[in-house]
């Protein structure tokens, strides 16, 4: 079956550090389905950070195919991996990356800023996507007064803001306690519940377990399963 | 596309007026040397401006399409005699001659009598030009000249010191013992005339005008030292000049030195070019420290850069473009200069006026001089946010992630 929601194909990445080339990613094979909720479970220094570069288009790789949406991203310049980026995918992080002076609206806004779309729809939109993580009463709160949950649910609102593709998480939880960290895992099974692929990465098997696949990295190679572990 | 651009604009607007207003000390200090450097530009040019208007307006009133003849003459004819003023009269466009003659004297009237008192001779030539020079009473007429009648204006001072106020029209005074009429008053001396104040200066006795040949008659000369010869037509004032410069030069025998003639308009070129070489190397100055204040913002750019390393890399991976990016810096960059160049346009408007009010200038705002400031502030943003900007939209998402 030709899959091109999501191919990788012998993905490899090497990094030059002074005289010696270090291969962080040694041929990784990945498909991943429209709708798929995939755990990458893997130590650090496993290579996940860097995959998850690649996924993001925030990298490309050395050598390999890596085709998102029928795209094959090797061969998109930078102005159309911005694009990319901007409407395929969003982004969840370890330490939320919220805009401090921003208010909760306005970091929500931002990807539809890049998106170019006009200043109502984007407030309504906002406005929509904080309603729809539960934070409606904190419209115009700023990060420094909302707890690390808040914060978090306000990334996850702007991660889904342009309606993207594939929502991709570094370590979502790794900054919560387990009970902000357990909501924030109901929030992904919602939305994966709602047919949003998600794609998340972590290093705690735990978290790894709210995901319909797991797929173990380990020293730049991916093996499906969570056997080893068990 | 116009629309996302200019919401991008806007939005990139919107978040360097926040990111200004949040450090609003640095800030301050970064655009200082932006508001010192405008508001010295803006001082400058007003400034040399109102100077500019003024010389114009003082040269003007002297009278533009006038000729003034100065005379030290040769041995053998120390000056200008009627029938050579008749020669100039009569040369192509000239509408007038009026000379003018000096002589201290004392004066005196039934109640009162002066010393040292200068008394000037002019004809009626001078009284057309210059027709609020008489208050009341009549000036003098080509007949007066002619016949040498014995008649005098007066102005107040002198009024107040023969007469005590009283009314002098009719009346007699004595000049060098030869008994005049008094026919007519002066008005105060018009502040315009900057020539007449000067003729009338050093002496305190007040100001009397006699007919010219009247005053060669009574001081026993041949002489006239000084005209001013009148044009008709201003566009025509060289080409008078050139006549005239022959005529005298016939007149005084090629003798080098003779005489001078003296172009109103061409002083007044000649003092124009040097005010703005003036203005144009001040300003040069003046830009120097608009240089400064730009070096100050590039540097705060360069440092907002690596602070926001962050911010770019996120901004990036919610796909923010390159270019996008750039433009947010560079607006930065340009709000930071900008409000340096309004403070400075303000100040520099504010300087000049308490110039102009302290030195008696009309004070006008000039609408080149606010263009020049917001010109040259913006050019400044551009100019220095330009590499800093720069730097902010090549640097890596990964790495500018990396580095939380």
């Amino acid at each position: 079956m030709c899959n091109d929601f999501f191919r990788m194909r012998g993905i490899v990445k090497t990094y030059q550090m002074g005289d010696e080339a270090q291969t962080v990613l040694k041929g990784i094979d990945l498909t991943v389905n429209e709708g798929e909720f995939l755990s990458i479970l893997g130590p650090s220094g496993s290579g996940k950070s860097t995959l998850m570069n690649i996924i993001g288009c925030l990298d490309t790789p050395t050598s390999g195919e890596y085709i998102l949406r029928g795209r094959e991203i090797a061969k998109q310049n930078a102005q159309q991996l911005a694009a990319i980026r901007n409407r395929e995918i969003g982004f969840v992080f370890q330490s939320f990356q919220l805009l401090p002076r921003l208010s909760a609206m306005r970091n929500v806004e931002l990807p539809l800023i890049y998106a170019g779309m006009e200043e109502r729809q984007r407030f309504l939109r906002a406005e929509e996507m904080l309603t729809r993580v539960g934070l409606s009463d904190k419209l115009r709160n700023h990060p420094n007064q909302l707890s690390g949950g808040q914060q978090q649910r306000v990334a996850i609102a702007r991660a889904l803001a342009t309606n993207p593709s594939i929502l991709l998480a570094d370590e979502p939880t790794g900054a919560l306690d387990q009970k902000n960290g357990r909501q924030v895992m109901q929030l992904f099974e919602e939305i994966n519940g709602e047919g949003r692929t998600i794609i998340m990465i972590t290093h705690d098997l735990s978290i790894a377990r709210y995901g319909h696949r797991i797929v173990h990295i380990l020293d730049g190679m991916l093996k499906e399963g969570e056997a080893q572990d068990a | 596309m116009l629309k996302h651009t200019i919401s991008l604009w806007k939005e990139s607007l919107r978040m360097s007026l926040t990111n200004i207003w949040n450090s609003k000390m640095r800030s301050f200090l970064t655009i200082l040397g932006i508001v010192i450097g405008v508001t010295a530009v803006i001082a400058l040019v007003t400034i040399m401006q109102s100077a500019t208007t003024e010389v114009t307006e003082e040269f003007t009133a002297m009278g533009t399409g006038r000729l003034m003849v100065t005379v030290t003459g040769t041995p053998l004819k120390t000056g200008l005699s009627i029938s050579d003023m008749e020669d100039i009269k009569a040369i192509e466009n000239v509408e007038g001659v009026s000379p003018s003659l000096s002589a201290i004297v004392t004066v005196k009237s039934d109640y009162n009598w002066i010393e040292d008192v200068t008394v000037e001779g002019y004809n009626e030539v001078y009284f057309r030009r210059y027709p609020e020079l008489v208050s009341y009473g009549r000036a003098i007429n080509p007949m007066d000249a002619d016949s040498r009648n014995h008649v005098v204006l007066l102005d107040e001072t002198a009024i107040q010191q023969l007469f005590y106020g009283t009314d002098p029209l009719g009346k007699q005074i004595y000049l060098l013992g030869y008994r005049f009429t008094v026919i007519g008053v002066l008005s105060d001396a018009d502040d315009n005339d900057v020539l007449s104040q000067a003729q009338s200066d050093g002496t305190d006795g007040g100001r009397m005008i006699i007919p010219y040949t009247t005053a060669m008659t009574i001081t026993g000369t041949h002489d006239i030292q000084s005209l001013s010869v009148y044009v008709e037509d201003t566009d025509k004032t060289d080409q008078v000049e050139e006549e005239l410069d022959n005529a005298l030069k016939t007149m005084f025998n090629d003798k080098d030195g003779s005489y001078r003639i003296i172009n109103m308009e061409g002083l007044l070129d000649t003092m124009n070019t040097m005010l703005s070489m003036m203005t144009t190397l001040l300003v040069g100055i003046a830009a120097i420290a608009l240089l400064v204040g730009g070096i100050g913002i590039m540097n705060m750019m360069l440092v907002t850069v690596s602070e926001r390393t962050t911010e770019i890399g996120l901004r990036k991976a919610l796909g923010a473009e390159p270019r996008q990016i750039q433009i947010q810096f560079l607006i930065e960059s340009i709000v930071l200069s900008l409000t340096g160049g309004l403070l400075g346009i303000v100040f520099g408007l504010a300087a000049s006026y308490v110039f102009s009010v302290a030195a008696d200038f009309e004070f006008v705002a000039s609408g080149s001089a606010i263009a020049l400031g917001v010109g040259f502030s913006v050019a400044v943003g551009i100019g220095f946010g330009w590499a800093p900007a720069r730097k902010a939209s090549e640097l890596n998402p990964i790495d500018a992630l990396r580095s939380i």
